[in-house]
């Protein structure tokens, strides 16, 4: 079929704002967007760049903003789209040139909700013990791949950078909620402080986003709870 | 000179063994280390390892590491060095606690315990039956791996130098002295100035056109050490996953298998209970592989060209496919429009994974010739290294085993030379080789398009150096690929800027690939006898009287240069291989 695609392009060495660049082709309804955006590089337009690596949603490189919505270019395929197709940057990070954000504030604010392992008692000699149903339920949040496709669907995050944002509350999700872990009330004084958790205002675009299916929204309103219990 | 920055160890690449490394050597107080990695350290392949990590921990049936070492030496073809299977098969038990001390959320059985499952090749008694030794994190447990991982080098503080390509290696008076890397964001050139260098960059599956590997896995530096005289060892023998999507080869995972998946010929037939009677669809990779190809060349394909092979879990509750083997199921929905729930999927066998590559000892430590001469401050593991665990042919599980243990052997043992040694010299033109390969590519004529090449290379690949080799298909190869390389001296790079140039690294990488094409074909083509995954049909049978030995390919001038390296035997004597 042939397609239309509109990229939202920009060079930081000759442009002062993006622009938008039309492309023609041939593409096959099973295609992959990521698809699409190799045979306009290797055959059109060389010059265009975004990130790409695993092409099938595991690796979270290629999250961008397709026909208005956030999703992975690798998880997208042409015949769900149609024939016209227009891409852009995910919102509320700097574009560093075309398809590229700088994602060092959105790992900034994954690191500081302390998403790792935290238990100071001493290792038992084979595993800890943890029993199916404790290992639910966590489990949709330890699919998350950092893709930052939530974080940067969230309308209170493109108001206020400095948001922690849902990316970050899913991995302190993930911790809190692990049977094994001892570092709740450290993660839960990070979120308490003012851009923290109590900046969400459940507009579900975080759970829409999500190319993983993580009930992102829920997950946030599971560690509010926590919260909640914890200071009253 | 410019972006000059100095570390008592550094490490090349950001998966599971690179993470691991970096890990082990800043538990050493005496040493600063830094990791180097083309991408983000979440987005690298160990994330899209799927069915699990072997280890004997007998959490479903009695399990020992004396049978996991003797699977791993005949799943390798008997080429596996038995000191190296022996010691990982102890070694993996103790690593995958580890990650579980780490907090790494394996699925669980019912007493709380980390789950297993069947895997192509693990046996419990030598070879009586399937064994479950797969402890597995429903079926993303590579990306548990370098999730948990990556969250343990925030909690240590490990220094990243993130989308920072390593371009070239320092090698001055035969030992390693750094790296040279591009900085994506910027086009500078930057030197880090090592004691010890960590190589984990992974493996070079994009030479082929059908390849479970991401647009990432170039051989970068298997090609870098190459082009500075260390040699790569077995790179023949190259894995083909029985189960990657049909046409876009992304991985199904084994443990599909493990869980009880068929695989069955376009007349609906288990076939593979007529190549491996005992453990069937559970046979390892090469065998399952060359099976399928046998049964499309036979006719009894599936679909309108006969071209492929169906993946039946339809047997399976939809409860079991849909909590074990979440992805993938939906990878088939996706791509395909299959639901494996209730119809059969297509597949075919997909590059996966290089057995071979860069030379080292157990200790991780590279090495240079077939006398083991140590290359002092370099070390490697993982995909990328050869150390040699996998022989012939690598058994599904034992890359993140292999992952875990040798990057931490990796990491232990850079720290403690780097502790004890003083830094080297770095000459004054350091960059000048990095600086005129990038000029050239930058100011080629443009007469191909790299996108061209490549896609030749990939496709002459698949054709005629993959599943199945002979004498006449290596030879056209070997020219395809000289005519390829004189063509890649006229590629042209249209983006003339500096920052993020993805088209001028997309181009120093096809010079890469098609260096690792070199190695890959003329060591297949020398290599007259059939082992593991490298299979010759004008050579069937294996000769371990003529080819019982490791393949070492230099490069010298235009061309290369072949020697060799004993395998090291021990209680296991080859026999042959039916399961």
């Amino acid at each position: 079929m042939q397609i239309t695609v509109k990229i939202k392009r920009f060079d930081p060495e000759k442009d002062k704002r993006s622009r938008w660049t039309e492309y023609r082709l041939e593409a096959n309804p099973m295609d992959r967007v990521l698809d699409v955006l190799n045979e306009i590089k290797w055959e059109q337009d060389g010059s265009l760049s975004y990130r790409r690596s695993c092409a099938h949603g595991i690796c979270g490189s290629d999250a961008m903003l397709i026909n208005g919505v956030n999703r992975l270019a690798c998880k997208v395929l042409i015949k769900d789209l149609g024939n016209d197709i227009a891409i852009e940057p995910i919102r509320g990070l700097p574009v560093e040139k075309d398809l590229i954000v700088d994602m060092e504030s959105f790992f900034d604010s994954y690191e500081a909700v302390l998403p790792y392992f935290i238990n100071d008692d001493p290792v038992p000699a084979g595993e800890r013990l943890q029993s199916p149903e404790e290992r639910e339920i966590f489990d949709a949040s330890t699919k998350c791949i950092l893709c930052a496709c939530c974080t940067t669907s969230c309308p209170v995050f493109w108001v206020n950078g400095r948001y922690l944002g849902p990316a970050a509350i899913v991995n302190a999700h993930r911790f809190i909620f692990d049977s094994r872990d001892r570092g709740t009330d450290q993660r839960l004084e990070v979120l308490n402080q003012p851009n923290g958790l109590w900046r969400c205002r459940t507009a579900y675009n975080c759970t829409e986003a999500c190319p993983r299916d993580i009930p992102v929204t829920k997950a946030i309103e599971d560690v509010k709870r926590v919260l909640l219990w914890r200071t009253s | 000179m410019k972006r000059a920055h100095r570390y008592d160890v550094i490490v090349v690449g950001a998966g599971g063994a690179g993470l691991m490394a970096a890990r082990y050597a800043a538990q050493n107080p005496n040493v600063s280390v830094a990791v180097i990695s083309k991408l983000y350290p979440t987005r690298s392949h160990t994330g899209a390892a799927q069915g699990g990590v072997g280890a004997a921990l007998g959490n479903i049936t009695e399990d020992r590491p004396e049978w996991h070492a003797f699977d791993t030496i005949k799943g390798g073809d008997y080429l596996t060095d038995q000191d190296v299977a022996e010691a990982f098969a102890y070694e993996v038990i103790d690593a995958v606690y580890e990650l579980e001390h780490m907090g790494l959320p394996f699925s669980r059985t019912p007493d709380g315990r980390i789950a297993q499952r069947k895997f192509g090749g693990h046996t419990r008694e030598f070879g009586k039956s399937a064994v479950e030794r797969a402890c597995y994190a429903a079926d993303r447990t590579g990306h548990m791996i370098l999730q948990t991982l990556y969250q343990q080098s925030i909690k240590d503080n490990v220094t990243f130098f993130n989308e920072f390509h390593v371009l070239d290696i320092v090698i001055v008076d035969g030992e390693c002295r750094g790296v040279v890397a591009f900085e994506l964001a910027t086009g500078e050139l930057h030197t880090f100035h090592a004691k010890s260098t960590v190589i984990a960059s992974g493996g070079n599956g994009r030479m082929f056109k059908v390849t479970s590997n991401a647009h990432a896995l170039t051989g970068d530096l298997m090609s870098v050490v190459y082009r500075r005289g260390i040699p790569i060892e077995d790179p023949e023998f190259y894995q083909f996953h029985p189960t990657g999507l049909y046409r876009i080869g992304v991985l199904l995972t084994e443990g599909a298998r493990g869980e009880g998946g068929i695989l069955r010929n376009g007349s609906g037939e288990r076939f593979m209970e007529r190549y491996a009677p005992t453990i069937k669809d559970l046979a390892p990779r090469d065998m399952v592989s060359r099976a399928m190809y046998f049964e499309i060349r036979d006719g009894n394909g599936v679909g309108p060209d006969k071209d492929y092979i169906h993946l039946d879990l339809t047997h399976i509750d939809r409860e079991i496919i849909e909590s074990r083997l979440p992805d993938i199921t939906e990878f088939a929905r996706i791509y395909l429009g299959v639901d494996p729930v209730t119809e059969p999927v297509p597949v075919q066998p997909t590059a996966h994974y290089a057995m071979g590559g860069i030379p080292t000892n157990i200790d991780t430590e590279v090495i240079r010739d077939g006398n083991d001469t140590v290359v002092p401050g370099l070390y490697a593991a993982g995909e990328v290294a050869c150390a040699s665990l996998h022989g012939a042919n690598r058994l599904g599980t034992n890359s993140l085993g292999d992952l875990i243990v040798f990057g931490r052997r990796a990491g232990v043992n850079a720290a403690r030379f780097a502790a004890a040694s003083p830094y080297g010299e770095l000459p004054k033109t350091v960059q000048d080789y990095t600086h005129e390969l990038l000029q050239r590519l930058r100011h080629g004529l443009g007469k191909e398009k790299v996108a061209h090449i490549r896609k030749e290379l990939q496709t002459t690949m698949m054709d005629h150096a993959s599943v199945f080799r002979t004498q006449e298909t290596l030879s056209r190869q070997v020219e395809i690929l000289r005519e390829l390389k004189e063509r890649y001296q006229s590629v042209g790079v249209e983006d003339g800027g500096q920052q993020y140039n993805t088209e001028l690294m997309e181009a120093v990488e096809l010079g890469f690939l098609l260096d690792n094409a070199e190695q890959l074909v003329h060591g297949a083509l020398n290599r007259t006898e059939s082992r593991g995954a490298h299979s010759r049909e004008d050579y069937k049978e294996r000769d371990d009287d003529s080819w019982l030995k490791h393949t070492l390919i230099y490069r010298e001038g235009d061309g290369v240069r072949i020697d060799f390296k004993p395998v090291t035997l021990g209680k296991y004597e080859p026999k042959p291989r039916v399961y």
